[in-house]
Parts: C-alpha cells; structure tokens; sequence
C-alpha cells in the first residue's frame, strides 16, 4: 500500500537512530508545548468550522432564503483559496495578528466549506419526519434541531470536521507565513536546517499517532449505521422555514461578512497588486505554470480516484476489519505534512528508484499519498447511499456481476465519484510543500511561482500567478458547491 | 409455465467466528409451486419468508437441500446457478427501481435490443402505465414505481417472478387496486409467480395457493379456502383470522365446549380444542335454543360489526355480523347459535392447556 510508505520510511529512520535518542527527542518540553499548541489550533478550528459550516448548511437547506443554492457556491468558494495566500494577505492587511488567533482565523477561513458542503447534503437527504414527530412529542424548534436534526446530519458533520482537523495538523503554509510554530513548521525548520533527520521523523511520527486516534475516534463515532435509504415514491422536502426579515437579514449579513472575510480580502489583496504591477509580467510565464498546474490536477484526481475506488467500495459495501483498516491505512498520508511525505518520496526515489526521482510520476505519487482518503471519503459516501438491492435487482434481469456493477452502481454512485475528484483536483492545486520538493527541474507551477515571489517579497509579481491560481481553484470549487443537491422549494 | 420444487432447505446466518451466534432461518423448507400458479407464502415476521425468496432467486446460497425449476437443480448441494442466468424475476419491498434511468430504460433493462422497444410499450400498457415511459422515478408515485418493478420484473418473461410483500408500503386504498393490477398483469401473462407476505388478507384474496410459513417449515399448503376453514394447528388458524378456541371433547363426529355441541369431522374421541371463526357464530336476542350468554361489547365497522358475548364465567366468544348490531346493546340477554363445521385438535397429552382462548 503505498500510503503507508511515508509511514515506513518513519519508522525505519527512527528505529535506525536508537532508542535513547527518540526519548531524548520525544521528552523535550519543547515536544510538549508543540503538541498543545497543535492540538489546541486543530481544536479551535475544526470547532469554529463546526459552527460556522453547519449553521450555512442549515440556512441554505432549510431556510425559505431567496437564491439558496447561490449562497451555498459563495459559501464553498473559499476552497478555492490557498492558506498561504490567505495568510498573506492578512499579514499586509494587520501586520500585528498574533500568530495563533491569525493562524486559527485564517484556517478556520479557509476549512469551514469542507463541514459545509457535506453537511449541507446531508440535511437536503436527512428525512424531515422524524423532526415533525420530534415537534409533536413537545420538544421545541430548537431542541429538535439539537436532538434530531444535528443527530441526522452527525456522521457527515463529524467526516467534515475530520478533514479540518487533519489539514490544520498538516498545513504549512498559514503556520509559516504567521511565524506560529507547529508541528510542521517545526519539523519543515528542522528538516531544512539539520544534518541530522531524527527529530524531524520523531516528530513527524508523533504528529501520524495523533492524526491515528483523531481518526480512529472518527470510525468509531460513525457507528454501525447504515445509510442506505431507498423512498418510494416522491420523497419529502422539508418544509422551509421562513426566517422573518430581521433574521434573514442577519443570516445574509453574516454569510456576506464571512465570505468579505474570507474571500475578498485574499482577492483584494491580489487585485491591489495586480494595480501596482502594470509592468513586469511574463504572461508566457503565467500561461505556461497555469497549464502545469491544471494538466497535474487533472491527472492527479483522475489516478487517486482510481486507487480510492475499491477502498471506498469495500468500505461501505463490506465493512470488516480488513477494509476499516485498508480505509484508515488511506488516511495517514493525509494527516502527514506536505513536506514529510515529499522527503520520504525523495529518500525511497534516491535509493529504490533512481529513474523516478524528481519526474512528474513522483510528484503525482505524492499527491496520490497526501489525497486518498478525500476521493475515499467520497467513494465510500456515494457507495452507501446506493443499495445492494439494485445490483441484485440488474442479476435478477440478466446481468453478470461485473455488468450489474457498470449498468448500475457506476452511473449512481458516478457525482458522488466525480466531486471527490473535483475536491482533490482543487487541493492539488494549492498545494505547496510537496510540489516544491519533487516538482521536476523546470516545471513551475502556479503555487511554486507565487511562493517564491511572495517569498522574495515580490508582491506585484506574485499577484498573476494568484489570480490566476484562485481563478482555476473555483472552478472545481464552484463544481462542488453545484453539484451538492439543495432543494429549490 | 413453470415448475418450483423447493425441498429439504436449510439456511443458517451468523457465523461461528468471533462468537456471533447463528441464526437457523430455514429447517426443512418445501414448497411446491405448479406451473402458471401464484402461491403466497404467508407467515409472521421473522419466519424466514424473504430468506426463502432470497435462495429462489439466487441471491444467498442454501446450506443443504434443493430448489428445482422445471426440474433442473439450481440451487443444491455444490450446484448455485447464478441469479442472471436463473430467469427469475424479481419485485422486491421497496420496488428498487433504478434511480439513474427512466421508466421505459427500467422496463428494457432486462430485454435484447430487438424488439425492445415494442415489449417496453405492451407491458406498460398492461401494468397501467402508458404515457409515462419517459419520467423519471422521482416523479412517480408509491404505486406507479411498485408497477414499473412489476413490468420491469416481467418484461423479459421470465420462468417465475417472485414478489416481496410488494403492497406493503402502499396505503389500504391503494393496496386493493395495485393488488389486482398486479394479478391481472402476471395471470396476462401467464407467469408462475410466488408472493412472499404477512399480510393474510393479501394472501388469501391473490393467491391461488397459501403456503404457511412458520419457524422456517411450511405447516401447511393448500387453497385459501381450504386453509382458512380447516387450518393444520390452533396457530395457523390464529394468524389467517380471527379465531375462537374452546377447550373441547370429541366423539368423534361432534364437539362439546361452552358452546355446546358443534359438527367436526374426521376426529378421535378425547379432549381438545374446537377452533371457530366469528362470523360462524349467530347472536339473537335470548329466545329459544342456542347458548345464553350476555353482549359484554361491541364493535362497528361500517359493513360489519363484531359482537363480544360473555358465556358464564370466563369465557368470552366473538361474533361477526353484517350490518349495525342495533338490537344488541351491552348487557342485553343473546342466544348464540353455530353455523356449520368446526376444526377440532386433540389434546397431544391428556392433560389439557389453559382453559378459553380468544384471539381479536
């Protein structure tokens, strides 16, 4: 499995370097504070995503708002931003943002439409009866939505908030950029400064069992329950509620503030730039990163939704210990940062296969490990909302099973398949660490050239390849936010 | 036209592995089905009906036994004839129409590509369909999704169809029509079919043979009639209807309980219990003959009522009647008079169970 070859060479390097020196490494104080100070960021955000992602999926789901599914694509545009460009442009906007209220603001920004959008999908399936039955038990609207409603919305919301957790744990860029030592800044420093690479794998490897029991919290919570739900006949809508003016106009006036936040000060910070750059721009260069960066998404979703297609199927269609390991296994390169993963890549390319080192191959390889279990999450989702009796339903009718499968389950389970295509495709995009380390010699892509820009301080410079970044990141983004079903009624 | 032979099945489920405990489903089902017959198999939840249907189609595997279909094996010991090549429609609880594809694309899927078209169009003309080949299932009705599974389930004429308590999810109004819709459609077409439900009013009024179904065994297989005025144990008669059972002596040709002497046929002299149907039983007002008893209860329908008679102590015996019950307010002094045959069950051991048992 290749997901867990990060995971190897971590343990190889640190059963290489001897027992005394991973205590030494590991009882630092200093490993300590950075757990804490992790944990806590990942804490905070994934909570505040919580919030933020469940109360615009009610509003657009449930709500009698004029242009829902509208509000729902502004809400998951945000996707489209990467965390160091958001990062950024809160820097130029408050220089003085301490480093953790930046950090946890500028995150929570960027990781609240991973809770939306599969929450707001979740609540448009979720069956209103059994909230009606719940009213007329005597529980109140708001009991209600507390015991029911967010009970029938919970394995989604908790899958969502999971993916949060994992990808504050492992991001980079915001962390750096607002100079809050993390675990992977820390281990990114250490890496780039150290002859020696045992620190860096320690920690690493603490940062993996951490992700491990966060995921594993997550499994357990998901339960035994099964999803599949066939209605017969019309299904039921939910009935709308209506908001009354003054707390529609509020709903509105906070989804605009934290789209403004979240969107429009990234992109007017870009657009400023952009005004003061009316020279300078290699528009062959912005061209040509534009086509590396979107032909490697593009392959990229295309190959992890091919390696995640029969975990996520076996995940849901044959739960066993077997497939929630092989499911769990996919998560781990997820919850590893970037650059530990490209590092890993780089040690096993060096010394297994040379000929791979530094080709696209090896940062496709890379990109496969870091984004599994998204187009996993995806697969599996679509897989169990489709029941057996529709395949058995195709063999009744004549069908072998293979042809059963592509006549049947193929075609329902296929939006399901493509957005977890589309949620990868967007996050290859913005990723950084790991495409700076394997990207081949030459091959610049849009987030390297606005790295390096940025990190020269080249802010007119860096605005193209930004806008241009944000620009083919909401497509996927916008993709997503359609294709989530929200009633019009 | 085609014949099932179930014989001798056993299925288990639960494995012995990690301590789950197994679950016999079927000891020794068999089941006859004649060729463009449809037979029901009736029987309470948890009996084992959708498992045996399961097997027929091709689904699960048997753990012993044999299913035969116009006497080829299809399911035995090693033998497991893969469901697509069984031709075996099936028209499960839930319909499981194919979401992604029209009604016409639903009904064609099991059908060559020669003269698809054309069978698409007769069989939704015949479940009452016409016209709507082009929706999508989302814009169909219980009832309509229910008749697209049926024609889809029948299209490629199959040897046997096989229907899963079809009517279930439908509301009683509904249920009376699709249910005739769908015995015309598979008598049209002249299919052998077996419908698997709990329902016994459904199982007596569609099929033309009730197997019941109880603790995984057929108890008993006849005509609905038949089943219904002679059932093969006091339980069988209690699940197909209301049912009065009285302790009882026999001898031979007649019964004697606190209804006094009732007609039965073929029994042992001996103690037991005589079963009777409500609507056997005529309540008047006291007069002469018959049994002195006192209305303790009534209950209207609209085109019957069932009348609840009290006959000393303790034993309680209801009546069926057409029609308003008037003249027989609570407390009123009846005579209570029997229509026709009883069935009667000889006590296993002499001593006998608990006194009157009463069923509503």
């Amino acid at each position: 499995m290749l997901a867990s070859l990060p995971l190897a060479y971590l343990v190889l390097r640190t059963v290489g370097a001897g027992f005394g020196e991973v205590l030494d490494v590991v009882w630092r104080e200093r490993t300590l504070t950075l757990l804490v100070r992790s944990l806590s960021l990942a804490a905070v955000v994934t909570a505040a995503s919580l919030v933020l992602g469940v109360a615009w999926a009610w509003v657009v789901t449930r709500t009698a708002l004029p242009l829902r599914r509208w509000w729902l694509v502004l809400g998951a545009l945000p996707l489209a931003v990467p965390s160091y460009l958001a990062a950024y442009a809160w820097i130029s906007l408050a220089p003085s943002l301490p480093p953790f209220a930046g950090s946890a603001l500028v995150l929570t920004l960027v990781c609240y439409p991973y809770v939306l959008l599969p929450v707001a999908a979740a609540l448009t399936r979720a069956d209103p009866g059994a909230e009606d039955v719940a009213r007329s038990l005597g529980r109140g609207p708001v009991v209600t939505f507390v015991s029911v409603t967010l009970r029938q919305v919970r394995p989604a919301a908790v899958a969502g908030g999971l993916l949060v957790a994992l990808y504050v744990l492992s991001d980079f860029g915001a962390v750096a950029l607002l100079r809050l030592d993390t675990f992977t800044r820390v281990i990114y420093t250490s890496y780039r400064a150290g002859f020696d690479p045992v620190p860096a794998a320690v920690l690493s490897l603490v940062l993996v069992l951490v992700t491990g029991v966060i995921a594993a919290a997550e499994l357990r919570s998901r339960g035994r329950a099964r999803q599949a739900r066939l209605g017969s006949g019309v299904a039921r809508r939910a009935r709308a509620v209506d908001l009354g003016r003054l707390r529609a106009a509020a709903s509105v006036a906070g989804m605009l503030t934290v789209a403004g936040l979240a969107l429009a000060v990234p992109l007017g910070t870009v657009v400023w730039w952009l005004a003061g750059s009316s020279r300078g721009v290699d528009v062959g260069d912005v061209v040509s990163a534009t086509a590396a960066t979107v032909g490697l998404a593009i392959v990229a979703a295309a190959l992890t939704t091919i390696v995640a297609a029969p975990v996520g199927y076996l995940a849901a269609r044959h739960p066993s210990r077997v497939s929630g390991w092989l499911e769990r296994l996919s998560y781990v390169g997820f919850a590893l940062p970037g650059i530990v993963v490209a590092l890993s890549l780089v040690y096993l390319g060096v010394r297994l296969v040379y000929p791979l080192y530094q080709t696209t191959t090896m940062l496709v390889l890379a990109y496969l490990v870091l984004f599994l279990p998204m187009a996993v999450g995806s697969i599996r989702a679509a897989v169990s909302a489709t029941p057996p009796v529709l395949e058995e339903m195709a063999r009744s009718l004549g069908r072998s099973p293979t042809r059963a499968f592509t006549s049947v389950t193929l075609p329902v389970i296929t939006p399901g398949v493509l957005a977890g295509a589309a949620l990868v495709a967007v996050t290859v995009m913005k990723e950084l660490p790991a495409t700076l380390v394997l990207r081949p010699i030459g091959t610049e892509t849009l987030a390297t050239e606005l790295w390096s820009a940025t990190a020269a301080g080249a802010f007119a410079a860096a605005a193209p390849y930004a806008a241009a970044l944000v620009l083919v990141a909401i497509i996927p983004a916008g993709l997503l936010a359609v294709r989530t079903e929200v009633s019009q009624r | 036209m085609s014949t099932l032979r179930v014989r001798d099945v056993h299925k288990s489920f639960g494995s012995s592995r990690g301590g789950a405990a197994v679950v016999q489903v079927l000891r020794g089902t068999d089941l006859d089905v004649e060729p463009g017959s449809l037979v029901a198999v009736l029987g309470p939840s948890g009996c084992g009906k959708t498992t045996l249907l399961r097997l027929v189609a091709g689904f699960d595997r048997l753990d012993s036994g044999s299913i035969e279909l116009d006497g080829t094996l299809i399911s035995g010991p090693g033998v497991h004839v893969h469901p697509e090549r069984r031709r075996i429609g099936v028209v499960p609880q839930e319909g499981a129409v194919f979401p992604h594809l029209s009604v016409s694309a639903n009904v064609a899927f099991g059908l060559a590509r020669q003269g698809r078209r054309a069978r698409v169009e007769e069989m939704l003309d015949l479940v009452g369909l016409a016209g709507l080949g082009s929706r999508m299932p989302h814009e169909l009705s219980g009832g309509q999704l229910q008749r697209v599974a049926l024609a889809r389930a029948l299209a490629p004429r199959p040897a046997l169809v096989l229907l899963d308590e079809p009517f279930a999810a439908l509301d009683t109004a509904l249920r009376a029509s699709v249910r005739s819709q769908v015995r015309e459609a598979i008598g049209a077409v002249g299919a052998t079919a077996v419908l698997v439900t709990h329902d016994q009013e459904e199982a007596l009024s569609v099929a033309d043979e009730v197997a019941i179904l109880f603790g995984g065994r057929v108890v008993q297989h006849g005509q609905p009639m038949s089943v219904y005025s002679r059932p093969a144990t006091p339980e069988v008669a209690r699940f197909l209807g209301d049912a009065i059972v009285l302790e009882a002596s026999s001898d031979g040709t007649h019964a004697v309980s606190a209804l006094g002497s009732v007609r039965i046929s073929g029994a042992t002299p001996g103690r037991g219990h005589v079963v009777l149907r409500p609507e056997q039983l005529v309540v008047l007002p006291r007069g002469g003959g018959g049994v002195a008893g006192d209305v303790v209860s009534t209950e209207f329908f609209g085109h019957d009522a069932l009348v609840t008679v009290s006959l000393g102590a303790h034993t309680l015996v209801r009546s069926r009647m057409l029609g308003a019950p008037h003249h027989l307010a609570v407390g009123t002094p009846v005579s209570v008079f029997v229509k026709g045959e009883g069935t009667y069950f000889a006590d296993p051991s002499p001593d006998g169970v608990p006194a009157a048992m009463m069923r509503g």
